[in-house]
């Protein structure tokens, strides 16, 4: 009987308001939606009072003071930008000027791919909207396709697949038992998947686990993805955030460029230029020739338009005004160093301190991971224990945003992974 | 061990030399890995066959391609009278200075930072925007039963509306009207709602046609969507009066329909932005549920900054914090968090009331500006003896005049007199000056008299 009421909304109630039949709310059924596992930790860590409080757990780089930076470069940029330039509508696929600089990082500064015009590339809303354009280009031109995640992923990824409607499968990745790659059966799976499966790949700085391939494995990767004909989309979020060198954390998307392999990358700029809040990011489908890039593009610009339009114009005039000064895209290169060396720096010094308090487990993770997250290995009701007892916030499969680490806190983290894991 | 290959960009790169390149260096890697055999299937990609072969090439926009032709004309009194982007009188693009106020201010203070958003974006931006829209006083958001989330503007907050109401409404229907902005059926149907019509622009009237309208949501389903552009429709220009919304609203709330409001013009219509809301406090005002897509892309003139906000008005307050959970699970997997920047603008420039007061008086003039066109048209053509009753100009409100004038015409003022408007008759007012009212007097007249 209370669902008849709630599905048919057309009870009438008694009150009467002037000039309208009375109705329940349309949404009486609506059911409250489950708290973002990610965000809703720092909601959490913001609400908690205690001065001890630590937040390792969105990924979003913080100093060694354990603030927000905004880049210098970034900063110069935007007094350049600030009443200088009208507010008009970009075009659907987003500043012409951006998606070139973005290109040549991820394909190379002297590609031929680019001089020949093959590569499709719109504007999208950082790495989430590169993602999700794609995943809806891929429903609408192959929608027998299916896509295959890797286990584990940051946990959006369902969600983008999902909402595109593509059928999604996993494969494996993470080996626990090693806290490393599980390289035999991630290849197994690759052969194993039907003929044209659509693979997605984290170009480097695996998130959450920090376990990259190697680049012996990732050619072997790239084989065998040939060989079955499948298709590989690249999420590079951590571009410059893993080694410190763009260059070198574009390797595995040479290898594929190398081999031939016709990809699809989305990038974003969220994490390497710090403009999370900006939106900006590129999504790159590379094709046959010009022709089939220009159609391609087009049909991204038809998925774009009913979605936004056009993409925001700020954060794009930050990036072009950036990369397309030499100087001043060697101080964000500079900038961008800083930051993962320092987060590589923390990771020695966590797994330095818990060697020191005589942990009875093995920490060679911890610094063998990289890029912005370490999979500790905490159980749920390991992380529980850090949360309740010390204050300190991760999501619960134990991911550790190393960016959230300080000089200032790595020792009170130590101490407290070890009475929890001892 | 690896054999030496010369790496591909240094060859003379054809594709059939990539791809053999490619194979040779498979074949060789091959001897590293398992020893079961690898074969190639035909579907391999080996031949260098994209899976997106068979993608062709989109149509052009309708709207936007109107600009792309114009920038091509090299012609000296070209006029540009597509899109719908504000013009100065000297046909110039125009941020408002409390605009460069707000964004000065912003760039001088060193403590913001460029962090993530929450997923429904900024709270006080939310709050501000649905006083905007409702009114400070509205009982709704004294009662707490709005929900506001930041969208990217009027095409973001739509989507994630629509995309909401595909889920969790018992009815995928949405009506919008006849005719409507032509990004409207493809945000909706993207969405996965189904897409019907009801009448609303009459063409030997250049009105409305009421009884139609009347009709056509008389006879749709009980808890149908309902499209309705709070001002200044586009492309028409013609809106209800207050009268007219009354029989509205009392019709959708006798067959419980659900108003879905775009509010893409508010304070550009008439040029008082309480005005310009009052279909939707209407709505609001008697109890009942609605959605609004509010816009600042032309009100604020922060077009490409992609500024919006959706509302959903909810009958009890513990509903309308559902509701807000659920739309967050829309837009985590379409964009995660919205854009920082233009929504930061209208905070510092809403919150502060000398910048909102500046606000109003830039908005007013740009909405006289346009209704000044509006007359001088009006005027050119009643001066030239054009044929037929042109008072629809002056009658018609917003950015944009439907002229009544037909695709041949159109094709002819823009082949012989290089004017730039949409085939449907449709001209932005904001792309006209005092300047170049003549020019396009003339080229209607001349379309007019010499082809019908």
């Amino acid at each position: 009987m209370a669902i008849r009421r709630a599905m048919s909304g057309r009870i009438m109630d008694r009150t009467a308001v002037v000039g309208a039949r009375y109705m329940s709310s349309w949404w009486r059924s609506v059911q409250p939606a489950p708290k973002d596992p990610i965000l809703g930790v720092t909601e959490a860590f913001l609400a908690d009072q205690s001065p001890d409080k630590v937040n390792v757990g969105v990924g979003a780089y913080r100093d060694d003071n354990g603030k927000p930076v905004v880049l210098e470069c970034v900063r110069e940029a935007e007094r350049r930008i600030a009443g200088n330039l009208n507010m008009e509508y970009l075009p659907m696929g987003g500043s012409v000027k951006m998606v070139e600089e973005t290109l040549k990082l991820a394909y190379g500064e002297n590609s031929e791919l680019i001089k020949e015009k093959r590569i499709a590339a719109v504007q999208a809303l950082s790495g989430t909207g590169a993602c999700r354009l794609f995943a809806d280009f891929q429903k609408r031109f192959c929608p027998d396709s299916q896509i295959y995640i890797p286990v584990p992923t940051w946990a959006n990824h369902h969600n983008i697949w999902r909402d595109a409607q593509v059928p999604q499968k996993t494969y494996h990745y993470y080996h626990p038992e090693s806290k490393g790659l599980d390289f035999a059966a991630m290849i197994d799976d690759i052969k194993n998947a039907p003929n044209g499966s659509f693979f997605l790949l984290h170009a480097c700085a695996h998130n959450p686990t920090g376990v990259d391939p190697s680049e012996e494995q990732w050619r072997e990767i790239s084989h065998h993805i040939k060989a079955k004909g499948h298709f590989a989309f690249f999420d590079m979020a951590y571009q410059g955030f893993a080694s410190g060198d763009p260059e070198k954390d574009a390797k595995a998307i040479r290898i594929f460029l190398e081999d031939d392999h016709h990809i699809g990358i989305a990038q974003s700029y969220a994490k390497n230029m710090g403009l999370y809040g900006q939106r900006i990011g590129c999504l790159s489908v590379l094709c046959e020739d010009e022709k089939q890039a220009v159609a391609v593009k087009s049909q991204l610009q038809q998925l774009a338009r009913p979605m936004y339009s056009n993409p925001p114009v700020h954060g794009a005039l930050i990036v072009s005004t950036i990369l397309s000064d030499p100087d001043l895209k060697k101080q964000w290169l500079k900038e961008v160093k800083v930051m993962a060396d320092r987060i590589i720096g923390m990771r020695t010094a966590l797994r330095g301190n818990l060697e020191k308090l005589g942990s009875p487990l093995s920490w060679q993770h911890i610094t063998n991971q990289i890029g912005m997250f370490c999979y500790s290995g905490l159980t749920p009701e390991q992380v529980d224990r850090l949360t309740n007892e010390f204050h300190i916030y991760m999501t619960r499969n134990g991911r550790i945003s190393m960016a959230g680490v300080t000089t200032g806190n790595v020792e009170y983290l130590a101490n407290a992974i070890h009475e929890v894991t001892k | 061990m690896r054999p030496e290959f010369a790496s591909p960009s240094s060859s003379s790169s054809s594709s059939a030399d990539r791809r053999l390149n490619a194979l040779v260096r498979h074949l060789a890697t091959a001897s590293m890995v398992s020893q079961t055999a690898v074969a190639f299937s035909p579907t391999s990609g080996f031949h260098g066959d994209s899976v997106f072969s068979h993608v062709v090439r989109a149509p052009e926009d309708p709207i936007l391609g109107v600009t792309v032709a114009y920038n091509k004309d090299p012609s000296p009194v070209k006029l540009n009278l597509g899109v719908g982007a504000y013009r100065t009188e000297e046909g110039k693009p125009l941020v408002l200075i409390v605009v460069r106020k707000a964004e000065q201010m912003l760039l001088n203070d060193k403590s913001r930072v460029k962090e993530y958003l929450p997923i429904v974006g900024i709270a006080e931006f939310n709050k501000l925007s649905a006083k905007l829209i409702f009114g400070a006083d509205s009982p709704a958001i004294r009662e707490n039963r709005v929900t506001t989330v930041q969208c990217l503007s009027g095409t973001g907050s739509l989507r994630v509306g629509a995309e909401f109401l595909a889920r969790h409404y018992h009815q995928k229907t949405i009506y919008i009207p006849q005719p409507t902005w032509g990004n409207h059926p493809k945000v909706f149907t993207l969405a996965g709602l189904s897409v019907k019509t009801y009448r609303y622009y009459d063409p030997t009237t250049r009105g409305m046609n009421f009884q139609g309208l009347l009709e056509d949501l008389g006879s749709a389903p009980s808890g149908s969507i309902v499209l309705l552009h709070a001002c200044a429709h586009n492309p028409t220009g013609v809106d209800p009066t207050l009268q007219q919304w009354e029989q509205i609203r009392q019709l959708m709330r006798s067959k419980a329909l659900l108003p879905f409001f775009d509010s893409a013009y508010q304070g550009f219509a008439s040029g008082n932005l309480d005005e310009d809301a009052q279909s939707i406090r209407m709505f609001v005002a008697d109890g009942g549920e609605c959605f609004v897509a509010q816009s600042y892309a032309k009100n604020m003139g922060l077009y490409g900054e992609r500024v919006g906000a959706l509302s959903v008005v909810c009958r009890a307050a513990d509903v309308a914090s559902k509701v807000e959970s659920q739309l967050k699970l829309v837009i985590r997997p379409m964009f995660s968090n919205p854009p920082i920047h233009g929504a930061s603008i209208v905070v510092t420039i809403l919150k502060d009331s000398n910048m909102f007061n500046e606000w109003t008086i830039e908005l007013k003039a740009m909405a006289d500006r346009i209704i000044s066109m509006r007359k001088q048209l009006f005027d050119a053509l009643r001066a030239r003896g054009t044929p037929g009753d042109w008072s629809h100009i002056i009658k018609q409100i917003g950015m944009f005049t439907f002229t009544g004038l037909n695709s041949k015409q159109v094709e002819f003022m823009t082949r012989e007199y290089h004017i730039y408007m949409t085939s449907d008759g449709r001209i932005s007012m904001a792309g006209l000056s005092s300047k170049t009212v003549p020019h396009l007097a003339d080229a209607i007249h001349a379309a007019v008299t010499r082809m019908s």
